[in-house]
């Protein structure tokens, strides 16, 4: 074991681990339950957590390489400042269905929309292209993203 | 129990790696997947997402040389990758999604040695060079000799890959590159391929085709460029090249594809290619 300090939604947690436990599960025990485990592969996002601000499927990390880094959650997306311009949008545009993409949906729309406040469509579904949802409820997230942008673009 | 080290040179990284069980990791994004579906456990790892000597991309007297550990997203900005190796900065948007872009690295998907790395018929096909790090020094070693089997490489034990080094590109080079999978994004490839070649006097010249998922290790399409050279690329080479292409491989029947599929796909994503050469 070794330990590893992590500022996980903006709380510094401390954990005694093997390096080469994935972030995924430290992250789950540590009680942060909005990132979900889907392939467990790299392949479907619904893991995704913002690493030092870049979107990383958390089932793809050790923890040691996320050692002193910030990590955030969709329960950081979510708390954050302004972020219920995305929430509603999905809620508004039926972007939600059984839920199991969602967090990580949001966690990615939220780093996009950041680093892009104003994307077009092409520039979402670039941005959403690892995030699989098996509901297949594309369309709708894609509205929902750029509504979001624009409720955010007229609130600010 | 691992121990994980987290050196910030490169020296201290090759000394790390004389422990014969120590592993090299990066983005680990096909490590970890590897891992979970063989249970295994590793005694040691050297991470090399630290060392300053795998980053970067710079130009270097008419080469562009590439850091081992840049990752995809910064391959894809990257504004001398996107001006002179368009078919990498292609190759670069279509591995994985964002996120593993955000992590994985050409160096990964080079090591790695997956016949399906998407990367590498890229490689072949601007006829990359590897530098190789060990405790004798560094070597050289062209791209195309590198792979030399199913997961087998030139690496030799202890050793790292460094940087790519890639001959800068004409401004009248062309180049295209080309993933079929079974969607657009985020799928593993049933065929690969990218192109360079360029043009003088309306014929074809330093054809080359490098192509994935066909064969043990990625392989250059001899016969098909040996059909394009000195040809003007009007719709009868395209024709003619595609047949090459489609007689020269013998890919496999697996999990992703057909062997049927793989070559009557490759034969349309040469044809597609040799027609849309332009000047």
């Amino acid at each position: 074991m070794s330990r590893h300090a992590l500022i996980v939604d903006g709380r510094r947690i401390l954990v005694e681990r093997d390096p080469m436990d994935r972030l995924l599960d430290v992250l789950r025990d540590a009680g942060a339950k909005g990132v979900r485990e889907g392939c467990g592969e790299g392949e479907c996002g619904s893991c995704t957590v913002l690493l030092d601000d870049q979107p990383v499927c958390a089932c793809l990390v050790p923890v040691f390489q996320a050692d002193g880094a910030s990590i955030v959650t969709s329960a950081g997306v979510i708390d954050a400042a302004g972020q219920d311009a995305l929430a509603s949008a999905m809620l508004t545009e039926g972007g939600v269905q059984c839920g199991a993409c969602t967090p990580g949906i949001a966690v990615t729309a939220h780093a996009l929309l950041a680093k892009d406040p104003a994307p077009d469509r092409d520039a979402v579904r670039d941005a959403l292209a690892g995030n699989l949802c098996r509901c297949t409820g594309y369309e709708r997230i894609l509205r929902a993203v750029l509504r979001a942008a624009t409720a955010k673009e007229e609130a600010s | 129990m691992t121990v994980a080290h987290r050196p910030t040179s490169l020296g201290d990284a090759i000394r790390l790696m004389a422990d014969p069980v120590a592993v090299a990791v990066a983005g680990c994004t096909d490590l970890l997947v590897a891992d979970l579906a063989t249970g295994r456990r590793h005694a040691a790892v050297v991470d090399l997402s630290r060392l300053p000597e795998l980053k970067g991309v710079r130009e270097d007297g008419g080469v562009i040389d590439l850091g081992a550990g840049c990752t995809f997203t910064e391959l894809r900005r990257d504004p001398l990758v996107r001006s002179h190796l368009s078919s990498l900065a292609e190759a670069a948007a279509t591995i994985g999604g964002w996120q593993i872009q955000n992590r994985a690295t050409l160096g990964g998907n080079i090591v790695n040695a997956s016949p399906a790395g998407d990367a590498l018929p890229v490689l072949l096909a601007l006829d990359a060079t590897l530098v190789l790090g060990g405790t004798q020094g560094t070597r050289e070693i062209a791209y195309e000799s590198f792979h030399q089997d199913y997961r087998k490489t030139a690496l030799r034990q202890g050793e790292l890959l460094v940087r790519i080094r890639i001959p800068r590109p004409s401004s009248t080079t062309w180049q295209a590159f080309r993933k079929v999978g079974t969607r657009e994004a985020q799928a593993i490839s049933k065929v690969v391929v990218a192109m360079s070649a360029s043009l003088a006097d309306g014929a074809l010249r330093d054809v080359r085709i490098g192509a994935g998922s066909l064969a043990p290790t990625p392989v250059r399409l001899r016969a098909a460029e040996g059909v394009l050279t000195g040809r003007v690329p009007d719709a009868a080479a395209a024709d003619d090249a595609a047949s090459a292409a489609r007689a020269e491989v013998r890919p496999l029947d697996d999990v992703r594809s057909t062997a049927r599929y793989r070559r009557w796909a490759l034969g349309n994503v040469v044809r597609r290619f040799v027609r849309g050469i332009r000047a």
